[in-house]
């Protein structure tokens, strides 16, 4: 007796359909060229631009993900959003515009400050919150292959809604305090625009050395407090233009973008004269913050499922 | 014909000095540094940094329309291969090439937010594994219904029960339609009904005519399931060729012998509430790996309860033809088990327990046997431990059922055993009278 027939019988079923076949019964045809190539990475390009628009769609989930988890069983939901701004505009109101009198630029104090939390909270919520988010999405990384970019991207454009969303109310203070925008307001999407870029280098460079190091993102809240103080947030930055200083600490300030951006976004928003030297200056930081993070963002990438 | 998948030598190296702590921080580079160049050469660990490849000179193709099982032991690379087919980590060397789009059922609930609805997590996840959004929207229904969570679309799924949740994670996961898949191990979890489930599926995806990489522990699953089978073994290809020739050839180097023995309590399998301690088979009252088929085989299992107090420690052994197909599991029950066993009701003080099965004489066919042995602990079920392949015996044909001078042949079946014949005259006429054969359900 043979066995062999016998065993199999069982099997045969699935076994038989999944035998290879000839090309003619093959439901698709294959392509000439891989659609995929996995090899050691040795680009030098650090863009890879058709597989980022391959998986657009996957930013614009990551990023309404991100909406959605803030404000999930919260009461207030969005209107946190404009909160957040508004207590801090009120408490820096009380306590530098009215009691230290800081002085504001012919501005209301309140208007000057909001100008500036407005950009601020934006760059700063998107830096520590992009910084972890790597580490948070472990799951994610060991799992499925999509770029890795996409999620300190959808990070910062969540932040980027709630940016958008604030700046009605910013349009309501300025129709309050009766200050009507100029000319000028055609600056505000080249200043967003290098904001964001901004923000998302910073970003994209914190969440990919924090994989390596947790250093960051336990370090990275406190870096940002330090870095709110050094810009124009909460005071013009006249009071350090405006002092007999050397040229070279001028310049050194300035090496802040957020100095660049905040002055003028207020010169943007308010009127009154633009600081180009700090613009461009902030533009060339930015940019090579961006190819700089860049790389080292396709460097790292390569073992973030082995090491995170 | 052109293949769809080409891998080409592909190896991966993993820093072992970077595993323990898998990400350091700052001071200690910092202190590592500080320190090797104090020392210079003759240094610590830090700069010895040990490399190991998981994975070397992976040379394969695959046909579309293929299935391929991946089989090997843990830490044979299985899934180290997958992990560079899909992308999640990159070869050290070599070259991948796809001809179609892949996806892979790693994990099914990839990327599931407890926080957001069945519908949120549907396009979420469905986007993670690679859907377009109209895609995902046309798909909706037959993945509501698939998983039968329609009442709770609209719940944050941290209120599902986990098996609505594996449901939910799974009906979306099987509408990924790539022309490869990957699928690992997605069988070990769930019930029963569930993994036939995703069996089913696994078949419909053949049927379809796409390709899928399948790895697995589950023999019998390969057997069923792949046309061809590549086996690894200490991250080289040891054997690659048709799945009956391969799974017997992993089940011959895959286990021991008569006897498993693991004596270090800290590494058997298992976890810190039981542990294997050995797995041996015994016949005429020695440890032996040839049994003759007219005597009883008895299988001990060893373990040690490292929990004082715990019940229903179930010990449970599943055995496999040389080809890896099922010939049978049991445990010890008290609703599975013919003898009365004193310790499976009472609560277990910390301690060694053997348990044994015997398998009557005349049961088996004559053949190789591999035993997997499991302990599980009952309600919820849980598998704690588990040696695949643990150990192996031959049943030995001496020729007492056969006729004298008769063939040799092997017998049809997984088993062979000797049941109750008996004829009867049913009616006394002529030449013509017919035969009725019967056999009595007792005796």
């Amino acid at each position: 007796m043979d066995s062999i027939s016998t065993t199999s019988n069982g099997v045969s079923e699935p076994g038989t359909a999944v035998k290879p076949r000839s090309a003619s019964s093959s439901p698709l045809t294959l392509p000439e060229k891989p659609i995929v190539t996995i090899e050691p990475r040795n680009d030098w390009f650090p863009w890879d631009f058709r597989d980022l628009w391959h998986h657009r769609e996957l930013l614009y989930f990551l990023t309404w993900r991100d909406l959605k988890v803030r404000y999930k069983q919260t009461a207030l939901g969005v209107a946190w959003v404009v909160m957040q701004p508004l207590l801090l505009s009120l408490i820096f109101t009380i306590f530098l515009g009215k009691l230290a009198r800081v002085p504001s630029d012919g501005t209301p104090y309140a208007l000057f400050v909001f100008a500036g939390m407005l950009p601020w909270l934006f760059v700063s919520g998107s830096v520590i919150a992009s910084g972890t988010s790597l580490v948070g999405s472990s799951n994610l990384i060991t799992k499925v292959y999509f770029p890795r970019m996409m999620i300190p991207a959808g990070i910062v454009c969540g932040r980027l809604f709630d940016f958008v969303v604030s700046s009605f109310v910013f349009a309501g203070l300025m129709l309050y305090y009766h200050v009507t925008p100029t000319r000028n307001i055609l600056m505000l999407p080249v200043l967003i625009v290098l904001m964001t870029v901004l923000t998302l280098s910073i970003g994209m460079w914190t969440a990919a050395v924090n994989v390596r190091f947790r250093d960051v993102g336990v370090a990275l809240p406190v870096l940002v407090q330090l870095w709110m103080f050094t810009s124009p947030v909460v005071y013009p930055s006249t009071i350090v233009f405006s002092r007999p200083l050397a040229a070279v600490w001028r310049w050194l300030y300035m090496c802040n973008p957020m100095v660049g951006i905040l002055d003028n976004f207020r010169a943007a928003a308010f009127g009154g004269s633009f600081n180009w030297p700090a613009l461009l200056l902030a533009t060339v930081i930015t940019i090579v913050l961006f190819v700089y993070s860049s790389y080292e963002f396709r460097r790292l990438e390569a073992t973030f499922a082995d090491v995170i | 014909m052109k293949p769809i998948i080409r891998v080409e030598n592909v190896g991966k190296r993993y820093r072992i000095g970077t595993r323990g702590a898998a990400y350091g921080t700052l001071r200690d580079l910092i202190a590592g540094t500080v320190q090797s160049s104090l020392r210079g050469q003759r240094n610590g660990n830090r700069s010895k940094t040990n490399t190991f490849w998981a994975l070397q000179e992976i040379d394969f193709e695959v046909e579309p329309g293929e299935i391929v099982g991946v089989i090997g032991r843990n830490g044979a690379g299985k899934s180290t291969l997958l992990k560079l087919l899909s992308r999640v980590s990159q070869p050290t060397v070599g070259r991948i090439e796809l001809y179609g789009r892949l996806g892979s059922l790693l994990e099914v609930g990839t990327g599931f937010h407890p926080e957001l609805t069945g519908r949120e997590n549907i396009y979420l996840n469905g986007a993670i594994l690679g859907m377009k959004r109209a895609e995902i929207k046309r798909k909706f229904d037959e993945i509501v219904a698939f998983a039968e969570v329609e009442r709770f679309i609209e719940t944050p799924v941290k209120h599902y029960s986990s098996g609505m949740y594996l449901r939910l994670a799974f009906a979306v996961a099987s509408q990924l339609e790539p022309e490869i898949l990957l699928i690992d191990e997605v069988l070990a979890v769930g019930d029963a009904t569930f993994q036939k489930k995703c069996l089913g599926k696994i078949g419909e995806v053949a049927r379809a005519g796409r390709t899928v990489i399948f790895v697995s522990h589950n023999m019998t699953a390969v057997n069923q399931l792949c046309s061809r089978t590549i086996m690894l073994a200490g991250g080289r290809i040891t054997a690659i060729g048709s799945t009956k020739q391969v799974v017997a050839d992993y089940m011959s180097t895959a286990s021991g012998g008569a006897e498993a023995l693991w004596d270090d309590p800290l590494r058997a399998p298992g976890n810190d509430r039981l542990r294997l301690r050995a797995v041996r088979v015994i016949s005429k009252n020695v440890s032996t790996e040839l049994v003759d088929i007219d005597q009883a085989v008895t299988i001990e299992v060893e373990f040690w309860n490292l929990m004082s107090g715990a019940r229903h420690i179930c010990a449970n052994i599943y055995l496999m033809d040389a080809l890896g197909n099922a010939v049978l599991s049991t445990g010890n029950t008290d609703m599975a088990n013919l003898a009365d066993d004193d310790w499976y009701e009472e609560p277990h003080p910390a301690g060694l327990y053997r348990a044994t099965c015997t398998l009557p004489p005349n049961f088996l066919n004559d053949g190789r046997y591999y035993v997997t042995a499991y302990l599980l602990s009952l309600g919820p079920l849980t598998v704690e431990a588990e040696a695949p392949q643990a150990i192996s015996f031959e049943v030995f044909d001496t020729g007492v059922m056969r006729q004298p001078g008769g063939g040799t042949g092997k017998w049809a079946g997984a088993v062979r055993p000797r049941l109750p014949w008996r004829t009867v005259m049913v009616e006394p006429r002529g030449v013509s009278a017919e035969q009725n054969l019967s056999v009595p359900v007792a005796s």
